[in-house]
């Protein structure tokens, strides 16, 4: 039923580990993503012209910097940024450069899912808040961030799919995961099994983030009745 | 004392320019109730938020307590702000915070200490009566109970002035009453100074002392409660406080008589009187008695008899009644 090499990987415990590889990648990548595009969408919120702080020109730089990142498939930005990935960490293949590319990919995306999230919060809400003489950095540690909290756990899991999307894809310059088991095993030695195998995996590790996501969304959200 | 000098506002947008207020001048007495009434669009809220500059005003000047604020610096018009709460029609509670913590809110902020914040966020729940929701979540509760927590909320800093912009605006009757009595006794026992945004002429009649009519961006008129409410004189002032008395009136085609009675005589039966003297029919087109203040009051809107000799007896005779009248056009 199942082709030679799916068991043979399978029992080599190859398969297990690009589970595990593709779970890390995409985990760490979120992590640093969000540590950079957190305060990023922040800031891009806040400055905006209905933020608590207009800064136009600081938006505009920001607004179009993240727009240029966000408008290159990944695919094109990978290539582009491997001298910057061999900067950053020494090398331009492997896992510690597919990182790099996740991140800068994930950055700008990250800050404008933060961005929108915040957007949400109701203004009137707000407005209360500066009615008691709340200064602007409260604002967002009190009332924007934890009022947008549901939002942006949501928010998290849109992300985090998509990096495990683009994780696949830099199997091309020698990550490891799913991706580079069905690139390399399935694809390049014909055999299908394992692709599907591949595929069905992935499905599994977007399912379990989407469902755990969901859940922890509603668990924090104070909104519901009941 | 909260002191408005010439203020004004006005909106640039892209194309055009929205004159929201103009020349506003008022002030606002410790201890008092103020109102401010005027239809949609007529520029209250810009008002209020003039007054703890959630919005800066475009000309004029703001004074609180003798202090100008309108020229202060961001840090001090912070503190500022913590003396003048303020509550909204939308409530603008924190969803994520429980009804305990929205009231320590404001605490944190002006940086009191946990304890010693649940502990008067605690007294704060008792005074609105809501002390047993304390741990609920604002989608918990009712639309009344959501304002009695912003209440609660805006008192914690022990603020002398109360901004309420259309308060009770998506409240049904019943608990627009008892918010407004609340509103009463904070201001009576806590002695803190209420001024209060409303297009409802009820709200106005319930608690305040005075009264600002708010026509197009300018004041058309201010005074007493009582004194407004008997003898209207501008247009937006009349259409507010007898919102009804113009479909009675387009119907009837004739001359006009609008009659105001004090508690004085509010109980001879003048227009029998009248009517028998002068041997002339009237029609009453509208009537209506109200508590203000526990006097008496009333208004009545006649339409007078179509025969010219008639209509004059009329008018004659009430040139020497005690009632004062205007004849409407
Ligand atoms: N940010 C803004 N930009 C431009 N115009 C504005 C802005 N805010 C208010 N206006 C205009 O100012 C005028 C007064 O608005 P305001 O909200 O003060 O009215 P209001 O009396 O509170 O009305 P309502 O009873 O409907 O709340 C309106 O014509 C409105 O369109
Ligand atoms: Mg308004």
């Amino acid at each position: 039923m199942f082709s030679e090499m799916l068991i043979k990987l399978w029992e080599n415990g190859i398969i297990l580990k690009g589970v595990w590889e593709t779970i890390y990648m995409t985990t760490l990548s979120s992590l640093i993503a969000y540590i950079i595009g957190l305060p990023l969408g922040v800031v891009l919120s806040v400055t905006s012209g209905e933020g608590i702080r207009p800064i136009p020109w600081l938006n505009r730089v920001l607004g179009l910097a993240v727009n240029f990142f966000r408008s290159i498939p990944f695919i094109i930005l990978m290539v582009a940024m491997l001298p910057v990935a061999k900067w950053i960490v020494g090398v331009s293949l492997g896992n510690r450069a597919m990182i790099v590319m996740l991140v800068i990919a994930a950055t700008p995306y990250v800050a404008r899912m933060v961005e929108s999230s915040l957007k949400e919060v109701d203004s009137g809400v707000v407005e209360a808040a500066q009615s008691m003489g709340t200064g602007n950095q409260q604002i967002v540690w009190k009332v924007l961030l934890p009022e947008a909290r549901p939002s942006l756990a949501t928010g998290a899991v849109i992300s985090m799919v998509t990096i495990l999307g683009y994780s696949a894809m830099a199997a091309t310059i020698g990550g490891t995961g799913l991706g580079q088991i069905a690139i390399s095993y399935g694809h390049q030695r014909f055999q299908p099994d394992v692709t599907w195998c591949c595929v069905f995996l992935t499905v599994i590790i977007v399912q379990i983030i989407q469902e755990l996501g969901a859940w922890t969304a509603k668990k924090i959200d104070k909104r519901r009745r009941g | 004392m909260i002191e408005l000098r010439h203020v004004g506002k006005t909106y640039k947008t892209a194309d055009s320019e929205i004159v929201a207020l103009e020349d506003i001048s008022i002030s606002i007495q410790d201890g008092e109730i103020y109102g401010i009434i005027g239809l949609s669009g007529a520029g209250k809220s810009t008002l209020v938020r003039c007054i703890n500059l959630l919005e800066r005003p475009t000309a004029g000047q703001v004074f609180v307590d003798g202090n100008e604020i309108t020229g202060m610096d961001r840090r001090k018009l912070l503190r500022l702000r913590r003396s003048i709460g303020m509550i909204f029609q939308n409530f603008n509670l924190l969803e994520q915070r429980s009804v305990l913590r929205n009231v320590t809110f404001p605490l944190e902020v002006s940086g009191v200490k946990g304890q010693e914040a649940g502990r008067r966020a605690m007294e704060l729940l008792e005074l609105v009566g809501l002390s047993d929701r304390a741990g609920f979540y604002p989608a918990q509760l009712s639309g009344g109970q959501k304002q009695r927590v912003a209440i609660a909320r805006a008192l914690a800093t022990n603020p002398r002035y109360l901004l309420c912009d259309e308060a009770t605006s998506a409240l049904d009757p019943n608990t627009t009453r008892s918010i407004l009595e609340l509103l009463k006794k904070i201001n009576q026992s806590l002695g803190v100074t209420i001024i209060l945004i409303t297009h409802e002429m009820r709200v106005i009649e319930q608690i305040c002392d005075r009264v600002a009519v708010l026509g197009q961006s300018r004041i058309a008129e201010e005074g007493r409660v009582s004194e407004v409410l008997i003898n209207p004189r501008s247009d937006i002032a009349k259409e507010l406080i007898l919102p009804e008395k113009k479909k009675g009136c387009e119907i009837y085609g004739g001359r006009r008589v609008r009659l105001t009675f004090h508690s004085a005589y509010s109980r001879e039966p003048l227009i029998s009187r009248m009517v028998l003297d002068c041997q002339a029919p009237v029609n009453i087109l509208y009537a209506d008695t109200k508590e203000l203040g526990g006097e008496m009051y009333g208004h009545m809107i006649i339409g007078l008899p179509a025969e010219e000799h008639e209509a004059d007896r009329i008018l004659a005779w009430l040139k020497k009644s005690p009632v004062e009248w205007c004849e409407e056009v």
